[in-house]
């Protein structure tokens, strides 16, 4: 959606911005995941691009502008500050890809044609793996696109999406949720034990 | 492995981010690999059920219209002299203005209800022309029913069709203006029929600017290349489309209704 000086009249923003109501939305309430303040995320993201239309550089993404500005918005807030504190650092080195099983975690969903599972786990992930899973997906945007509107470069788009891949991959797969349970009690079983030494 | 480069990319490759050269390189390697087309099925089988998940939450109407009215407030200006001297001549024109807003709205919203009966006429092509038209099959509508729970958020009853003509052969979940709502398919000598069913509030027209009685909803619905019935009945709007005959069509309609 570029928009080129000339089609920019004082009432584009509606006309531009609308259209996008209901992908924001959605998009909103998957970051904070609560129907309040996803409502509160949109009306101060329009508040704010409404304010900020003057200086919206024409012939730019309009799209992408209005998501950079929700996503910051989002992660200044009370939510986003919180579920950003345990995000994973961004990082070149990659594992080595899986070898194709007969029962891959996508055949095994499909299976089970358990959308919810799949909800269900990108809850789950952590929210810049969430996020820009959705750019990518539902709103089918560019690495390009997604580069502008995370303000990051296109080869971090690239390393951050295979490995928001590779984590929604392990979500799904049969016994996750054990074997994080299991997880999580051995450690505490070894802190505690290394407590005694 | 030779395929180990090619899986590294194969990501970048399904999301068309590879250069045009690489690409069809890619497609030919992908056609005479078992395993990378089959880690190719997989992947992109993978991202079109995020797609669909993805596309989960939807506001609510309320929300949606003070959203609405606050982005059409004009930014305020400063009040001066020449403002005031313009506003003047605003007023000797205001009528024009008034005429001229008017048609450009009532453009709008012509323009909206137009796409909505394309776009349904688009999902009811788009639907027969696939290899796998329903994703439950079956001719009971007490199997088909239950299938949407928890798939869409609103529930609605399917007509008993004994001795009617028509018969179930399934049904799907679909989308119009990203609104999730249920799509059913039925067969009358051997012409397919779709039924949508959407939540009233998913459009932003109001319910009676779909009427099909109104002169210009008849004209709209005349220029698509099927007939066609459309509703609204307890807060939800029925669409049915297909090629068979109008008196087919009312008859499903009529069905619908009497369930309703």
């Amino acid at each position: 959606m570029d928009v080129s000086g000339a089609d920019l009249k004082p009432d584009s923003f509606e006309e531009l911005a609308m259209p996008l109501f209901d992908q924001l939305y959605n998009f909103a309430q998957w970051l904070t995941q609560n129907r309040d303040e996803a409502e509160d995320l949109v009306q101060e993201t329009y508040t704010k691009a409404l304010k900020g239309f003057s200086s919206f550089q024409l012939g730019t993404n309009f799209r992408a502008w209005m998501y950079r500005i929700l996503r910051n918005t989002f992660l200044t807030s009370r939510t986003g500050l919180r579920v950003t504190m345990t995000v994973p650092l961004d990082t070149d080195e990659e594992g080595p890809e899986l070898a194709v099983e007969h029962e891959t975690p996508e055949t095994l969903m499909f299976e089970r044609s358990n959308r919810e599972l799949l909800q269900g786990a990108m809850d789950g992930l952590p929210v810049n793996f969430r996020e820009i899973l959705l750019l990518c997906e539902v709103e089918e945007m560019s690495y390009q696109e997604i580069a502008e509107t995370l303000s990051v470069p296109i080869g971090t788009v690239m390393s951050r999406l295979s490995r928001a891949r590779r984590a929604l991959r392990d979500r799904l797969r049969p016994g996750f949720q054990e074997a994080a349970k299991a997880d999580i009690a051995t450690r505490t079983l070894v802190r505690g034990t290394n407590h005694g030494l | 492995m030779v395929c180990e480069s090619w899986k590294e990319k194969l990501d970048t490759y399904l999301d068309g981010e590879v250069p045009e050269q690489e690409m069809r390189t890619f497609d030919a390697h992908v056609r005479t690999c078992p395993s990378c087309a089959a880690d190719a099925l997989a992947r992109v089988q993978m991202k079109r059920a995020i797609q669909v998940a993805g596309k989960r939450f939807t506001p609510s109407a309320d929300f949606r219209k003070r959203m609405q009215q606050r982005v059409a407030t004009k930014p305020k200006r400063n009040l001066n002299f020449g403002w005031m001297l313009a506003a003047a001549a605003v007023i000797l024109v205001a009528g024009v203005l008034t005429t001229t807003y008017l048609e450009t709205n009532s453009g709008r919203y012509l323009a909206n209800r137009d796409h909505i009966f394309s776009e349904i006429a688009d999902l009811h092509v788009e639907t027969l022309a696939s290899s796998s038209p329903v994703d439950v099959v079956s001719t009971d509508r007490h199997t088909v029913k239950p299938w949407f729970q928890g798939k869409i958020p609103f529930a609605f009853n399917l007509p008993e069709l004994q001795d009617s003509g028509f018969s179930l052969l399934g049904g799907r979940m679909t989308y119009l203006d990203q609104a999730p709502g249920a799509h059913l398919i039925y067969d009358v000598r051997k012409h397919h029929i779709s039924v949508f069913v959407f939540q009233e509030r998913s459009f932003s027209l109001d319910s009676n600017s779909l009427n099909p009685k109104l002169p210009s909803v008849a004209a709209s619905l005349a220029k698509l290349p099927f007939n066609t019935e459309t509703w609204s009945q307890n807060g939800l709007r029925y669409f049915v489309i297909g090629d068979a005959s109008q008196a087919d069509i009312d008859s499903l309609a009529k069905l619908f209704k009497a369930a309703s």
